[in-house]
């Protein structure tokens, strides 16, 4: 057993690896989360990785390292954590995660079921579910002029559609945007967001246990899908239950904030608003570029499984790394003017969703819930414009807004 | 540095050095190739940089990767014995030539 003095936030404390800068900041800390640019771009300009003495961690923010730190699973882990805790040296704070905390070959085998049920074809089988609630929530916020987006659409539409197209029996909208936050900030230290966000776990977790059991699941959704790779012995029940909850961790509160994202960058961007109008078919690329600008989720750790190196830096086994998505996103050594809301740009290869064998598995339906709702409002709206002050929330994962009055103006 | 000849659908040719370890649809994206999409970056999630291998050259490419036919079954344009999702072909220097064909649409 490692004793305690060792450990720091759920991990084994490192020494400042040779030839890494120290930088004495915390990535959490709650002004930072809410605005982080002035810290990614700080991050980059200090090093390929950097050394944090707060958490002991190290931290990449350059494109090209994050991105292959992120995607070398041999090195570089995801089955001890994707956040702070080491899952290795400490409790994790529920079962982890048999997709996302996981290592191939196990992860090769439940990646292709959760792949599967979220295809392009599958999600397209979708298509008019989400027409049809886009129309009406979209006619709503018409009718009432001046709205909060983040409830009254944002929020809205991912817990209208996304239950139904799982097929659940059970639905609790405050549950279940509440239960992704608590997994994102979960990734975190244990400081007072994380300790807000856990209060209701106790309540919220075994609720969407029991959501994901096969019995409360319609047989026409995405959750029956999982159930029947386990009648044909591809997985057993256990993790067909484990990989409904999934969809349930990482499918709501992301896509809540990929919508206001999107909406807050067209609110502040209106020429772009003018031109995905005058050609509706940016509309997807569009989307690539609100992720790029805007990183929903921001930082994702991997674990040393043993010693190595990160661009010659000698890296101790057990190092936490965090990759910091939002900084790698904003490198303006891959992408030029990286500040600037450009729906033309075709951002292949941010990595808002990832990359490699953990790139999001639920991309898909997250394209295809915007690509609904955007294009409704394309249709009827003629004009985005801010209403007051967008808050940012602070979420030791996740990059979204707390609040974004807009007005919106009919064609 | 491989040679790689992307085929569009009206038949003109691109030649593009690739650098090693690259996939074939990283290669396409360096060059703005235009029939290549890749929406989802290279995770294998969305099919829209599938091609379709040249018959001489399907052996060195070798099989479809585990899961990569799923996603196949998801392309806009016909899927072939050829098909391959071309995020799924890394390059070597034993591909050096490779010629891939590309399909009509891909979304």
């Amino acid at each position: 057993m490692i004793a305690t003095a060792e450990m720091i936030e759920g991990h084994r404390r490192i020494a400042p690896p040779h030839g890494a800068p120290v930088w004495d900041v915390d990535p959490y800390d709650e002004a930072i989360l809410c605005s982080p640019q002035d810290y990614y771009s700080e991050l980059r300009r200090l090093g390929e990785v950097v050394y944090i003495p707060k958490y002991s961690v190290l931290a990449v923010g350059r494109y090209q390292v994050t991105h292959t730190v992120f995607s070398d699973y041999e090195h570089f882990v995801s089955s001890r954590g994707v956040g702070l805790d080491d899952f290795k040296l400490s409790r994790p704070w529920r079962q982890p995660s048999i997709i996302l905390e996981a290592d191939p070959p196990d992860h090769t085998k439940t990646r292709k079921v959760m792949a599967r049920a979220l295809s392009p074809k599958s999600v397209k089988m979708l298509e008019a579910l989400f027409v049809q609630v886009a129309e009406t929530l979209v006619d709503e916020v018409i009718a009432r002029g001046t709205i909060d987006a983040i409830p009254e659409l944002a929020e809205r539409f991912p817990v209208t559609v996304f239950p139904r197209a799982v097929g659940m029996k059970d639905v609790d909208t405050r549950y279940l945007v509440d239960y992704g936050a608590m997994v994102f900030n979960a990734g975190g230290p244990d400081n007072a967001i994380r300790r807000r966000a856990m209060q209701s776990a106790g309540v919220i977790v075994p609720w969407i246990t029991a959501a994901c059991a096969r019995n409360r699941l319609e047989a026409q959704g995405l959750g029956a899908m999982i159930y029947r790779a386990a009648d044909a012995g591809e997985i057993t029940v256990e993790e067909a239950a484990m990989l409904v909850r999934s969809f349930l961790s990482a499918g709501v509160d992301t896509t809540v904030t990929g919508i206001g994202n999107a909406l807050w960058c067209f609110s502040q961007f209106p020429d772009q608003w003018e031109k995905l109008k005058a050609d509706p078919g940016l509309l997807r690329p569009a989307f690539e570029e609100v992720l790029r600008l805007t990183s929903p989720v921001h930082t994702f750790a991997r674990t040393a499984n043993c010693d190595t190196t990160i661009a010659g830096v000698p890296v101790e086994a057990d190092s936490k790394i965090l990759c910091v998505l939002g900084a790698a996103n904003l490198d303006p050594d891959k992408w030029p003017d990286p500040e600037r809301f450009d729906i033309e740009r075709r951002p292949v290869g941010h990595m808002a969703f990832g990359a490699g064998i953990h790139g999001c598995v639920g991309q898909n339906l997250a394209r295809g819930e915007l690509q609904a709702l955007l294009g409704m409002m394309l249709k009827k709206v003629d004009r985005i414009e801010p209403a007051g002050q967008a808050v940012w929330r602070p979420n030791n994962g996740i990059h979204a807004l707390n609040a974004l009055p807009l007005r919106i103006i009919p064609k | 540095m491989p040679q790689v000849n992307f085929v569009a659908a009206d038949g003109s040719i691109t030649t593009c050095s690739a650098e090693v370890g690259d996939t074939v649809m990283q290669t396409a994206m360096a060059n703005d190739i235009d029939g290549i999409v890749a929406e989802c970056g290279g995770s294998m999630m969305c099919a829209t940089c599938h091609c379709y291998v040249d018959e001489a050259w399907q052996d060195q490419t070798g099989p479809r990767a585990d899961g990569e036919d799923d996603l196949l079954d998801c392309a806009s344009s016909e899927v072939r014995p050829t098909s391959r999702l071309s995020c799924q072909i890394r390059l070597t220097p034993a591909l050096d030539g490779l010629v891939v064909h590309l399909p009509d649409s891909q979304q």
